[in-house]
């Protein structure tokens, strides 16, 4: 058994929620820096090289890519071998979202309720975590730093099994053609298909945490996820919806088993940032 | 094209969807809290924090700024959020709202009639755009963090027209 102190997790969510805000992740600098390259469109290629401009600034003068700091999600994978010390894991995970955005001058975006009163909380917590158990002794940490104007063009549609390949690809192009400019494009596009109708959200979700250098480990969907991109691309929104070839960067597609009568199909957008980190202990 | 505050609808004149367009002077942050406030001191006969007529309100909840900087990242947030509020502000005298993303066709219509205009600077631009910010100063709504309404002197503060005073709509050419 290893004995992991908790304390760890305070220091990395700290550090991780602060490094995506200030530089581009390197899978998602690297579509970027490609589409850019790529871009036919004269106005869509001078949006691009904005993007990439404000990018060096912020990491040159230290400001945060976007105003937009985003709502925190945590993906925590826990060996089954594994023993907390040090106090709770939740709290540790809590602490360290509440240190990174106070020391990192990020934006506190989180309101308490939804619906009343909606007052800010002030140190960007609670952050959402998700745990799953894996074999052995290892911990490994996921966050993404979402923020809303995507996130609140997300949808998620209980397909018919019969709707097939055709349903999915235009639940995710509606998906997009409605997000348009709202979404800041060019995108990362998550698509969670199977499981049910939750589960399917919260593949769609992880998948725009998977690096957008990866594809799905099955070459059928991974040929899927090119064809997705492909036909999006086509739809001319263009970066920031001023038209072009560039609207989604990536399109990742993540998968689970599902019931004999069940193709959910849920579509995560994510800007052209997509704040995401990984770190193994 | 360069512009300067206050934005009359004399400077609008002639203006057209697509053009790029460079602000200086005045404007003033509002986003989904403080609109919400507004309306309701509309709604209570009281005066708004600061005169709307020929006005520019941006859309905009700024990170807070770190030591020795003027303002934090300052990006543009969506539009379609202030829409129930935005008619009644631009019947007010409102010039010139800015922020990213779709209008509906309620503020289209009240962006034709009043002869205003929407424009949009570009998402997730934060960064280089606080650069354009040479002073900030609070005026209202502290209490809402990075939701409070605050008075920026801006220099060249580059954004293109997405609707102009005719009702031609950039994202539907």
């Amino acid at each position: 058994m290893r004995e992991f102190d908790v304390r760890q997790l305070t220091e990395a969510v700290s550090t991780m929620v602060q490094d995506v805000n200030y530089r581009y992740p390197a899978d998602v600098k690297h579509c970027l820096d490609s589409a850019c390259e790529k871009e036919t469109s004269r106005i869509g290629k001078a949006t691009l090289e904005y993007l990439k401009l404000n990018a060096a600034i912020a990491d040159e003068k230290h400001i945060p890519i976007c105003q937009d700091t985003g709502m925190v999600a945590v993906y925590l994978y826990v060996g089954q071998d594994v023993h907390f010390t040090h106090g709770s894991v939740n709290e540790a995970i809590q602490e360290g979202v509440r240190q990174g955005y106070d020391k990192g001058y990020l934006r506190k975006s989180m309101v308490s309720e939804p619906l009343f009163e909606r007052v800010n909380t002030k140190d960007n917590t609670p952050c959402m975590i998700y745990t799953s158990i894996i074999d052995g002794e290892q911990v490994i940490l996921e966050i993404t730093c979402k923020g809303a104007g995507s996130e609140n063009m997300s949808v998620i549609e209980m397909l018919k099994p019969a709707q097939g390949i055709e349903g999915v690809k235009q639940t995710v192009l509606n998906a997009v053609k409605k997000a348009g400019p709202n979404a800041c494009p060019p995108m990362v596009i998550g698509v969670g298909l199977g499981g049910s109708f939750d589960y399917a959200a919260y593949l769609a979700k992880k998948a725009t945490v998977r690096s957008c250098d990866s594809a799905h480990p099955d070459p059928r969907y991974a040929a899927l996820e090119d064809q997705l991109l492909s036909e999006i691309n086509q739809l001319n929104i263009g970066p920031q919806g001023l038209k072009g070839d560039t609207t989604a960067l990536k399109v990742n597609i993540e998968t689970h088993a599902t019931h004999i009568a069940c193709l959910p199909c849920a579509v995560n957008i994510s800007c052209h940032i997509t704040r995401h980190a990984r770190r193994e202990f | 094209m360069k512009l300067t505050t206050p934005i009359t609808k004399e400077k609008l004149a002639g203006l057209k969807a697509g053009d790029a367009i460079e602000i200086t002077g005045t404007i003033y942050t509002a986003r989904d809290a403080a609109h919400k406030r507004m309306n309701e001191m509309l709604d209570c006969g009281e005066e708004l924090p600061f005169d709307i007529k020929d006005a520019v309100i941006y859309y905009v909840g700024p990170t807070p700024a770190a030591p020795n900087h003027v303002f934090g990242s300052a990006g543009p947030t969506t539009s379609m959020r202030m829409d129930a509020y935005a008619p009644r502000l631009y019947d007010l005298g409102l010039s010139v709202s800015i922020g990213k993303g779709y209008r509906t066709q309620a503020v289209v219509d009240a962006i034709k009639r009043n002869h205003a205009a929407y424009m949009v600077a570009i998402g997730g631009a934060g960064a280089l755009l606080s650069q354009c910010i040479k002073k900030a100063e609070l005026v209202a709504f502290e209490e809402l963090g990075p939701e409070a309404v605050y008075r920026l002197e801006v220099v060249d503060f580059p954004v293109t027209l997405a609707i102009d005073g005719e009702g031609h709509n950039l994202y539907e050419e």
